[in-house]
């Protein structure tokens, strides 16, 4: 029987993962649906950018220290036993082993350099399992900035461990009291203070979405996980290309990079959600945090909170070009459930020895599902975006296993 | 009659403008706050439609969103309580943010504002250079699209703010979000001094006005007041339509003297 691929027989579309040009759509979505008080900021960020973006000078400062702080690049590494046991190849981009122990700190790196640039003493952040919050108060320590982490009160109580590491690099930790208490509130409450601060502060964004240029600012930041891999690939693999680039979802920023660095190829892009924060698979239109995009919403048009077993999947939206991404085709999105993430987490342990963060794990259960199912024809290669270590979920985990 | 024409008509006559803001829904009988705003004078009505994620809003707002989302408020209920109110005689001014106009797409929405008597908009998370796609159904509608203007915008989008902007400009006082100050901020003066410069639309002041004497100050610089906060803590705190009228009649009392 002939094999029927699930696949739209899409060849990578002309100019997409390019500039989203003067308005900061990606087709009908982003824009900079921004408070009018934070108008000037975002367009003043977006100049910074633009400038600091095409100057050799800053991207071979942001260069370095990717590489002396941050231990870039990051290896490709072949899950060897796990591909014989699942029958495709598949590679595994390590940003498990940057420093901080996610791909988060590409972005703040990046960020923290601009706002300095830009003159800035403090960096603003939202943060929810913590992570995006420890590396924003590791770059301001190191580039001798100030840090105010926003985080929801009932987060704060799950993730103690990394209240403390923030404070103890130095950044103020301000709990969030209103709405869920939770990721979508601190966002909210940092882009409230940061009305209030514009004049001294960077709101530094932590994912692909916000008001733009925040998701093409922080995509662009991240495409360094894409372009290694690209280039590793290259070398590594005999095809030279994955035919599949997997990655998880929760705003979409690991996604985002990784993609990038294969736009102009054939090789087919999977985003995996969380069931509970499928922003990408179920949300619908909508407007939130300063950008166009798809966000779950109940019957009446309010945002419904997403729950997820990793608490980086925990935002009930996607960045802009992912919803641009999937209504061209050009990615697919998925969504895997907290029991196969933590199945998928115990068996790359076991088969690699490696403890993925669970938010990773989710990419890793559709790889598992899709090379059992036919989703990945057998002798795929597959290229996956391990965006952090398992560290921060291993309470979690022992509470269920 | 516009919300533009009514408030134009008013300030000509060298009337302060009184603008009080409701969250829509916030207790059983909460038209009955609308009343009280009439009663004590008010030239328009700023009826909040609730959303879960109010980024623009302090404490007060997003507690009292809060409460209403929690009694099961929503734009259909909230419009639904407003068609039933009749005679009130001050025009009603809707706010809300930009994801509950998307939900129904902002002709539907418009339509509805409509039908429940309402002729005004503020969407303080539609800037000027997002507006296009509600600004021109709305007019269509019959409702006036309110444009916000802030300390920090620049002069010639403030042209374009108070050129495109219909009803009033809402002039932001400070650089924050809505919320009860101890004093008028200096920006307050300085940002409707820059709008009446380039435009004579009525210009309204809000975010942190919530004592007479800061609507006397505010009444020196700007056409009239919105005040939000200052009645929403109180109503939160258990005041009844009757202590409200109480509160604003002083407000009023206030912009008349000055």
């Amino acid at each position: 029987m002939r094999y029927v691929s699930p696949w739209r027989e899409a060849a990578p579309v002309a100019g997409t993962m390019g500039e989203p040009g003067a308005r900061g759509r990606f087709g009908d979505y982003g824009g900079r649906y921004a408070p009018e008080s934070l108008v000037e900021a975002c367009r003043e960020v977006e100049e910074a950018f633009r400038e600091a973006w095409a100057d050799p000078g800053f991207r071979g400062d942001l260069a370095e220290l990717l590489a002396v702080h941050a231990g870039r690049p990051t290896p490709l590494t072949p899950a060897r036993r796990l591909s014989r046991e699942l029958g495709v190849r598949l590679w595994l981009k390590r940003e498990d082993l940057t420093h901080t122990g996610s791909h988060k700190i590409n972005n703040v790196l990046g960020q923290a350099l601009l706002a300095a640039r830009m003159g800035r003493r403090r960096l603003i952040a939202e943060t929810g399992a913590g992570q995006h919050g420890v590396a924003t108060a590791t770059a301001a320590a190191l580039l001798g900035l100030e840090a105010t982490v926003f985080m929801g009160e009932r987060d704060i109580e799950r993730q103690d461990l990394n209240v403390f590491r923030m404070r103890l690099l130095g950044a103020e930790v301000v709990p969030v009291t209103t709405g869920s208490r939770t990721l979508k509130d601190a966002t909210s409450e940092a882009m409230r203070h940061w009305v209030g601060a514009t004049g001294d502060s960077h709101y530094c964004v932590g994912s692909v979405i916000g008001p733009d240029p925040y998701p093409w600012m922080v995509r662009e930041l991240q495409r360094v996980i894409g372009d290694e891999a690209r280039a590793q690939c290259a070398a590594e693999l005999r095809t030279g290309l994955p035919d599949h680039v997997v990655a998880c979802v929760g705003g979409g920023s690991n996604a985002a990079g990784t993609f990038a660095g294969f736009a102009d190829t054939p090789a087919r892009f999977v985003g995996v959600e969380a069931e509970g924060g499928a922003g990408a698979s179920r949300g619908r239109l909508g407007v939130l945090h300063g950008c166009r995009s798809l966000f779950l919403q109940d019957g009446d048009g309010q945002i419904v909170e997403a729950h997820s077993i990793a608490a980086g999947l925990d935002y009930p939206g996607v960045g802009p070009e992912h919803a641009h991404l999937r209504d061209l085709g050009r990615a697919r999105y998925v969504t895997v459930t907290d029991e196969e993430a933590v199945g998928a987490a115990l068996r790359l342990a076991r088969t690699e020895g490696i403890v993925p963060a669970l938010e990773s794990a989710h990419a890793l259960a559709w790889v598992i599902r899709a090379a059992g199912d036919g989703g990945l024809p057998a002798g795929s290669t597959v290229l996956m975006t391990l965006s952090g270590r398992g560290d921060k979920d291993i309470s979690t985990l022992k509470e269920l296993l | 009659m516009t919300v533009e024409d009514r408030l134009r008509a008013r300030r000509d006559t060298g009337r302060g403008l009184l603008m009080p803001y409701v969250t829509g829904g916030i207790a059983p009988g909460w038209t009955r706050y609308l009343e009280a705003f009439a009663a004590a004078g008010a030239d328009a009505i700023e009826v909040g439609l609730p959303f879960s994620d109010p980024t623009l809003d302090g404490v007060t707002i997003q507690r009292a969103s809060e409460a209403a989302l929690a009694r099961g408020a929503s734009t259909r209920r909230v419009l639904a309580d407003l068609a039933e109110v009749a005679g009130l005689g001050v025009p009603l001014v809707a706010s809300t943010y930009y994801n509950l106009v998307l939900h129904d797409g902002p002709g539907a929405f418009c339509a509805a504002l409509r039908r429940a008597g309402v002729s005004g908009l503020i969407v303080p998370d539609l800037p000027v250079h997002e507006a296009d796609e509600l600004a021109g159904v709305a007019a269509a509608a019959g409702i006036d699209l309110a444009l916000l203007a802030s300390p920090a915008t620049p002069d010639p989008r403030l042209g374009e703010i108070a050129r495109r902007s219909r009803g009033f400009v809402y002039a932001v006082s400070l650089m924050g979000t809505t919320g009860e100050r101890a004093g008028l901020a200096a920006s307050a003066g300085e940002l409707t001094a820059r709008i009446r410069s380039v435009s004579d639309r009525p210009v309204l002041l809000g975010f942190g006005i919530s004592t007479p004497d800061q609507a006397r100050e505010a009444r020196r610089h700007a056409d009239g007041v919105v005040v939000g906060a200052a009645v929403m803590r109180r109503v939160l705190d258990g005041a009844g339509p009757d202590d409200v009228l109480t509160f604003l009649a002083a407000l009023r009392r206030a912009l008349d003297q000055e």
